[in-house]
């Protein structure tokens, strides 16, 4: 070995030097980690530690017109579990089914959920019963990761009654979360599926508040309060409809059990939704949290499809309430006036080209000026009419008055119309064949609300809110608002008062005289609308307004199935009666009706 | 006359400053927010510590002589205690299936391999010191890479890969003190060199060996040494790595499962990233003792043990982090004093080696802590939770200040 002095003294140098640099590298990188990269570290450090059990926010409560509630919030409880990951959450689960009721499907659904968001806990039961929530504040100690909180849980306090308007709710799913509708959603989160609740989602969701919870790496937690301070939720501000509960509730009375249609109650000029319904009904307060299997399979197998809003979706043909349209269309068109006559009176059809085609008075109403025929509902008048309009004018006139359109009120999936679109004969090219329609016989259906023609009971009732005004028909509006009007036709207010008068003639001495309402000037028109699912049962419709002179309500109800018209008419007059406070008068005798 | 000093009291401080702050630190991983065993053992690092200072006494009871005179018993002994290692030893912790502890009736007493290290340096010390000139070829070498491999290859076999390395550090580092040239030093650490380079960046291994080709002609060993290591390096560089891929995967795995048995790709990332954002969240000042988050809520793996640094960089900030690194700086700078001031030969090797066992421990330990150096699982000195270490760790404190007592030279306290 070499040790001569000066050689150590140099080699002690060297491993001086070395061991300097070499601690002033390992201070240089700790300088670099802790103080230059503090923040991301930190933040992934909180991020470790805390995790966030979200605090639903109430939602908005809705009211009707006159406060009256018609979605609110009760108490309730939400269960979750806080997990380090999918597969440590399945097996505390399945340790969990030892003590509760937890089917594996629900295992499975909970696993998937928490995929999602790992840093939220995984939500078991939205709306957990009370005796499952004892159950498990007993075993809590067993369980470290549980979350038992009270969360608002939405309630329709006149459930079924309130149905086809508010809607419901119900936890997001995976396609919903996926949708840019629902940015910034997060799983398990409740929100409005149908109706207002969907509608109007963004206004009544409030803002979800946030408590954070400390945990340790294996999910437990540790401290439940005070880690971070918590952001409360906000509620969000209630929503005000234009809704007449005490009119709902009598409409849904009304409809009972057997009947099946929809109906709806709007405010001429405003477009204001007094009411609406489909019967039958679901009870809403059913659907809140998860839907009972049994009662899902039973709304869906039932034939009369009670999840299918018949005031908006179901499409029927109009049948003679569409006599109206045909009849403005001819007055805006000045095909004819009120008073004028058909060359060819009633004599219980009409003849055209090689067919005979029926009015629904067997005997003929004779000859009739337009006021007396919508008053009589004379087919054989409408027959000719409509092919004095022409079937180009029919469609044209059709369309602008929104017949294939929707009405855009403010609920979800309302459904289009169906009607021919311009230019009719590339429409029924189209539809039919070049060689399977003729202009004459189109127009003779079209013109009394038959053949390619399917009405909305909403759409019927926005066109009538036309009639019972000065010809533009406002938006139907759920929610309190502005009204949006449009100009559906223009005729002078003599014309306008004309067809008011023959539509009050038609309750007062016409077809629906048998719904005449005791001091009560009542306007409408019955229709009984052939379809092609049943022949032998038609669909009966009634769409009027009252008082006519000063129409404050537009009633359109529709009975699938129903028969002829008059008993919708019937219905239809008693909502009006029971609106305006008036008595029905009760008559027995009906008249027949095309 | 002046009277002899009695002990390197600047040394011992150092030791005791850094025992303290490592007990304290063992005290702080234990407390969890859901309490583990980890929360008593701080108390039972105290009677260790105990244990390695009366151990140090005695240690600095024996004078270099005596250490010369023992070195070759004890190391024949602790050569067949870790012999005998390998088929009574048993495992521990996290590596429950290697064989490095001794346990007797089911007592575990501890782990030789520590106490090995000192007993590879008087060794070591003493086949160098026997040497009149410095090492200069290979063939000079074959004592002591005998003296370091034996024990080695039993330490290797355990499996513990960690020691090992240790091992290798103390031997370069002892070559070096003896005052063998930076080419010999680099010549011998060639091969490995190869391996790594081969198995990490292939071109870069290519651009080594013109490099270190041109070495071997400017230093001119022996016609058969230089073969001997040009062969070596491509047997390195070039066979192994195809070797390697001919092998199936499942081979592979056996073969890196056998050399850390408690390999696992997923979790040593996972402790790897817990540790920098323990350590990262620290920032200046830390979040407080026993106060750190990443340990409260156990994020942090072997907090007790390996990766007790972190908890220093969480709860006492860059602050504690440079006092801890700086304690150990003046401790190992006064240590290589020791080994430059000593008398003869064998004293300042011994100095030296002790100086590098700690040295490896804390450059690895440290740097593993911040993804510098590969997880090898070696504990920090007088910091880490272990008996056997915190023994070895005073004998060796106990040694150093003997020989800085018998070194020449003026008492100086304060110097480093």
């Amino acid at each position: 070995v070499n040790f001569q002095p000066n050689e150590v003294q140099r080699r002690a140098r060297i491993a001086s030097a070395l061991l300097f640099l070499t601690f002033l590298f390992l201070a240089g990188s700790f300088f670099r980690t802790q103080i230059l990269q503090h923040a991301r570290y930190v933040l992934r450090s909180e991020f470790n530690r805390l995790r966030e059990v979200p605090i639903p926010a109430a939602r908005g409560i809705v009211y009707d017109r006159h406060g009256a509630i018609i979605a609110e919030n009760i108490p309730g409880y939400t269960v979750s579990l806080f997990s380090p990951g999918p597969d440590s959450l399945r097996e505390a689960l399945r340790r969990l089914a030892g003590t509760i009721a937890l089917p594996d499907d629900q295992i499975d659904a909970v696993v998937r959920r928490f995929r999602r968001n790992q840093n939220r806990p995984a939500v078991i039961f939205d709306d957990a019963p009370f005796t499952v929530v004892s159950v498990l504040e007993e075993h809590r100690v067993e369980f470290p990761g549980l979350i038992i909180q009270p969360t608002p849980k939405r309630f329709y306090p006149d459930g079924p009654v309130v149905a086809a308007l508010s809607g419901y709710t119900g936890e997001i799913n995976e396609s919903e979360l996926d949708s840019r509708t629902f940015a910034g959603y997060k799983p398990g989160q409740q929100v409005g599926k149908s109706g207002v609740e969907r509608e109007y989602e963004s206004r009544l969701h409030g803002r979800e508040g946030v408590r954070f919870v400390e945990v340790d790496s294996r999910g437990r937690v540790v401290r439940e309060a005070g880690a971070r301070q918590d952001l409360p939720p906000v509620s969000a501000p209630p929503l005000h409809t234009n809704v007449d509960l005490d009119l709902q509730r009598f409409i849904v009375g009304l409809f009972g059990d057997s009947l099946v249609g929809g109906a709806v109650a709007l405010e001429p000029g405003s477009g204001a939704v007094l009411a609406l319904h489909s019967a039958p009904s679901f009870d809403p307060n059913r659907f809140i949290g998860s839907i009972p299997v049994d009662y899902w399979r039973a709304l869906n197998s039932d034939p009369r499809k009670p999840l299918y809003n018949k005031a908006l979706q179901g499409k029927y043909p109009p049948g003679s309430t569409w006599k109206l349209a045909t009849a403005v269309i001819a007055l805006e068109t000045k095909v004819a006036t009120l008073d004028d006559r058909m060359s060819v009176p009633c004599m219980g059809g009409y003849q055209y080209g090689n067919r005979w085609f029926r009015c629904h008075k067997k005997e003929g109403h004779g000859s009739l000026t337009l006021a007396q025929a919508i008053e009589q509902s004379c087919d054989a008048y409408f027959y000719q009419l409509g092919l004095k309009i022409g079937l180009t004018n029919l469609v044209a006139g059709g369309v602008s008055l929104g017949a294939g359109a929707r009405t855009e009120i403010d609920l979800p999936s309302e459904m289009r119309s169906d009607f021919p679109t311009v230019p009719a004969t590339a429409y029924f090219n189209r539809v039919a064949g070049p060689r399977g329609w003729s202009q004459g016989g189109e127009a003779l259906n079209l013109a009394i609300g038959q053949g390619r023609n399917a009405q909305t009971v909403l759409n019927m009732a926005r066109f009538y809110t036309a009639l019972a005004t000065d010809g533009a028909a406002a938006r139907p509006r759920v929610a309190r608002g502005p009204p949006v009007r449009e100009r559906l036709f223009r005729l002078d207010s003599a014309q306008l008062a004309g067809l008011r008068a023959a539509l009050a003639g038609v309750v007062s001495r016409g077809t629906a005289a048998a719904s005449r309402i005791e001091g009560l000037l009542l306007a409408g028109k019955t229709g009984t609308a052939q379809n092609a699912q049943d022949p032998a049962r038609d669909h009966a419709w009634f769409v009027g307004f009252a008082p006519a002179n000063d129409p404050k309500i537009v009633v359109a109800v529709m009975l699938e199935f129903g028969g002829h018209g008059t008993r919708a008419a019937r219905i239809a007059s008693k909502i009006i009666a029971h609106y305006l406070k008036a008595a029905p008068r009760q008559l027995l005798s009906t008249e027949g009706d095309g | 006359v002046k009277r002899p000093r009695v002990a390197d009291y600047p040394l011992v401080a150092l030791a005791l400053l850094l025992s303290a702050f490592g007990i304290a630190m063992v005290y702080s991983a234990g407390q969890t927010d859901v309490p583990t065993i980890v929360a008593g053992m701080w108390k039972r690092q105290l009677i260790w510590l105990g244990v390695g200072v009366l151990a140090a006494y005695f240690a600095s009871r024996a004078s270099s002589r005596l250490l010369d005179w023992m070195a070759t018993p004890v190391f024949v002994g602790t050569c067949i205690v870790l012999l005998l290692l390998l088929f009574i030893g048993t495992g521990s912790g996290p590596a429950a299936r290697t064989r490095s502890w001794l346990a007797i009736g089911g007592v575990k007493l501890g782990q030789p391999a520590e106490l090995a290290k000192i007993a590879v340096v008087l060794m070591l010390a003493k086949v160098f010191a026997a040497r009149k000139e410095a090492p200069k070829s290979l063939l000079d070498l074959w004592q002591p890479a005998l003296v370091v491999g034996v024990p080695w290859l039993f330490i290797m076999a355990q499996p513990d890969l960690g020691t090992g390395l240790v091992f290798i550090g103390i031997f370069f580092a002892m070559l070096f003190w003896s005052g063998a040239s930076w080419q010999l030093l680099v010549l011998v650490a060639s091969p490995a060199l190869s391996l790594v380079l081969a198995f990490g960046t292939p071109q870069l291994w290519g651009a080594w060996f013109l490099l270190f080709f041109a070495l071997v002609l400017w230093y001119k060993p022996y016609v058969a040494e230089g073969v001997f290591i040009v062969v070596m390096n491509v047997v390195m560089g070039v066979v192994a790595p195809v070797a390697w891929e001919k092998l199936d995967p499942f081979q592979q795995r056996r073969f890196l499962a056998f050399l850390d048995p408690s390999a696992d790709p997923q979790r040593a990332g996972y402790q790897l990233l817990q540790s920098q954002v323990a350590i990262g969240s620290g920032g200046w000042l830390g979040k407080g003792f026993t106060e750190g988050t990443q340990k409260r809520l156990a994020f942090l793996p072997e907090r007790h043990t390996d990766f007790i640094f972190p908890v220093v960089g969480e709860e006492l900030g860059f602050l504690g982090v440079t006092i801890a690194l700086a304690l150990f700086l003046v401790l190992f700078l006064r240590s290589v004093r020791v080994a430059a001031r000593a008398t003869h030969p064998f004293a300042s090797l011994v100095a030296f080696g002790l100086v590098s066992i700690w040295f490896v421990h804390v450059l690895v330990n440290v740097g593993m802590t911040m993804n510098l150096m590969p997880i090898a699982g070696i504990p920090l000195p007088f910091f880490s939770y272990g008996g056997s270490f915190m023994l070895a760790c005073w004998i060796a404190v106990g040694i150093e200040g003997r020989l800085s007592v018998e070194g020449r030279g003026k008492a100086d306290m304060l110097a480093i």
